[in-house]
């Protein structure tokens, strides 16, 4: 399981967001948090579906931008109505200024 | 106990147990359903295959939280002095703390000629009705252009019926909507065939059973195989009222939820109460969101906390692909300032006369606008008053005005 692909360059993503990564028929979430950290969840949201990355990033936590089911997108960890199932994260890391996911 | 299995009520129970009540929790609805989500029956529920309900808890999860969910059954009365319900099955339940989260009904048109094919949506079971009839071929009525009617006109279009939207006002969606975002879904709806009739005051209808005829003021006949009626809605306050608490448009609480009764609160749909945001104005929402957030707030409060009802009022529609967010209340504005972002997609900000930002109108494709409704939400939170150019800017980030 060493599958790492490559989903963006590090400063394709501002600081404290979030961008899509389409990848061999899934869809995730990138995210560059406020500490300059990358992190990678499941794309779609567990309520319904709505991809994440039109979400806003406030420090840990990314919002669905559908019914503002908040997740904490380091850990996956739902973080109340409407959302009640956490969200899948994928180890991120950065090399050479490509930021790659182990997709798993 | 907690009067109503709506988004609020459900919320409100599920609430109590988060915070550790550790108490009876009751859960008293009229509908045979578990609590469930109902902004899908006017859209995606509509179009899909089969009409599903989509529930905010299990029998199970209810039975894992000790919360007891009565259904299929109304509350009748409430004796304030005892504090017992009576429930419309002959019995009665003690409470110590009683939640009314009974929601709202559609408005019904007072006019003589309704009948079967003449129909309202709020619930599960209308959805299932009027499903029935959306299909290819046939030819459905929608009575007044708000947001359950054009929904539902969209989603009879995506299934192939024939829609007309009847709307006495001079142009949809009068009520919180402003015309430049109006006129774009307007467009939306002709381009995808609806037949949409405006300023049209209707002057009589004829429903026998199998089909409908409207006729309009101008004398136009529109006949449809189904009539659904959206006029509005108007809170469910029977109970609240015989019990002798104060109706102020809705079951008047404060800004904790709380009724004149210090044992009865209200929430969600039902309930007025005095927005703090704008200068505690005295506001109904009929929005999911409010209905949340005011369920899980009163079950706080309920159990001895006293906070502050603070949030920005929010909601959306779908209709196509398009989103629509609005964050505030736009009728606080007395300017707008607009914000052109990518895909055609833009947001108008209102502002009040002092500059202060109170409200956000977004529409795009998709999502566009959604991350910039909320943080503009945050920004009418804080009674912020940006700069217009920095508003009216795409190159200005929203989240920067944030932080200043």
């Amino acid at each position: 399981m060493s599958d790492w692909v490559e989903a963006c360059a590090a400063g394709d993503i501002d600081e404290e967001d979030v961008m899509r990564f389409d990848h061999a028929g899934r869809t995730f979430a990138i995210y560059r948090s406020p500490d300059d950290e990358y992190f990678a969840t499941d794309g779609l949201c567990t309520h319904e579906k709505v991809h994440l990355a039109d979400g806003l990033v406030m420090d840990d936590i990314i919002e669905c931008p559908k019914h503002n089911g908040r997740f904490n997108y380091k850990t996956g960890d739902a973080r109340g109505a409407p959302v009640c199932v956490n969200l899948r994260t994928y180890p991120v890391k950065v090399d050479a200024g490509k930021v790659l996911v182990q997709v798993g | 106990m907690v009067i109503g299995a709506g988004e609020c009520g459900g919320r409100a129970a599920l609430a109590l147990r988060d915070l550790g009540f550790e108490g009876p929790v009751t859960l008293v609805g009229d509908e045979p359903h578990l609590p469930y989500e109902r902004p899908p029956l006017s859209k995606e529920a509509m179009t899909g295959e089969a009409l599903s309900i989509k529930a905010i808890a299990t029998d199970a999860l209810f039975a894992e939280r000790a919360i007891r969910h009565i259904h299929s059954v109304r509350a009748v009365a409430i004796d304030r002095a005892v504090h017992v319900v009576q429930l419309s099955d002959g019995s009665s339940l003690p409470y110590q703390k009683l939640l009314l989260a009974t929601g709202s009904v559609p408005r019904t048109l007072p006019m003589p000629g309704l009948g079967e094919r003449c129909v309202y949506l709020r619930t599960f079971n209308d959805a299932l009705a009027i499903r029935a009839h959306l299909s290819a071929g046939n030819r459905v009525a929608i009575i007044g252009g708000g947001f359950i009617g054009l929904e539902l006109a969209a989603a009879a279009r995506k299934l192939g019926a024939a829609v007309t939207v009847i709307e006495a006002q001079p142009r949809i969606l009068m009520r919180g909507v402003p015309a430049e975002i109006a006129e774009i879904i307007h467009k939306a709806h002709e381009a995808e065939g609806v037949a949409i009739r405006t300023g049209q005051g209707i002057a009589a209808i004829a429903d026998d059973g199998a089909e409908v005829s409207i006729t309009l003021a101008d004398g136009q006949a529109i006949v449809a195989d189904l009539a659904v009626i959206g006029i509005g809605a108007v809170p469910v306050t029977a109970l609240a009222a015989e019990a002798g608490l104060a109706i102020d448009n809705g079951i008047a609480v404060d800004e904790q939820l709380r009724t004149a009764d210090p044992d009865i609160f209200a929430a969600g749909d039902c309930c007025s109460f005095p927005l703090a945001v704008y200068g505690g104005r005295r506001v109904r929402l009929e929005a999911w969101r409010n209905a949340q957030e005011q369920g899980a707030l009163a079950a706080k409060n309920m159990q001895g906390a006293e906070e502050a009802h603070a949030a920005v009022p929010w909601f959306w529609s779908d209709q196509y692909g398009l989103t629509l967010q609005i964050a505030g209340l736009s009728d606080e504005g007395k300017s707008i300032v607009r914000r052109d972002l990518d895909d055609g997609a833009f947001i108008l900000f209102h502002l009040a006369e002092d500059g202060r930002l109170v409200a956000a109108s977004g529409i795009g494709p998709g999502n566009a606008v959604a991350r910039d409704i909320r943080l503009a939400e945050m920004l009418i939170a804080k009674r912020a008053s940006p700069a217009p150019e920095a508003l009216g800017s795409q190159a200005v980030k929203l989240k920067s005005l944030l932080a200043a």
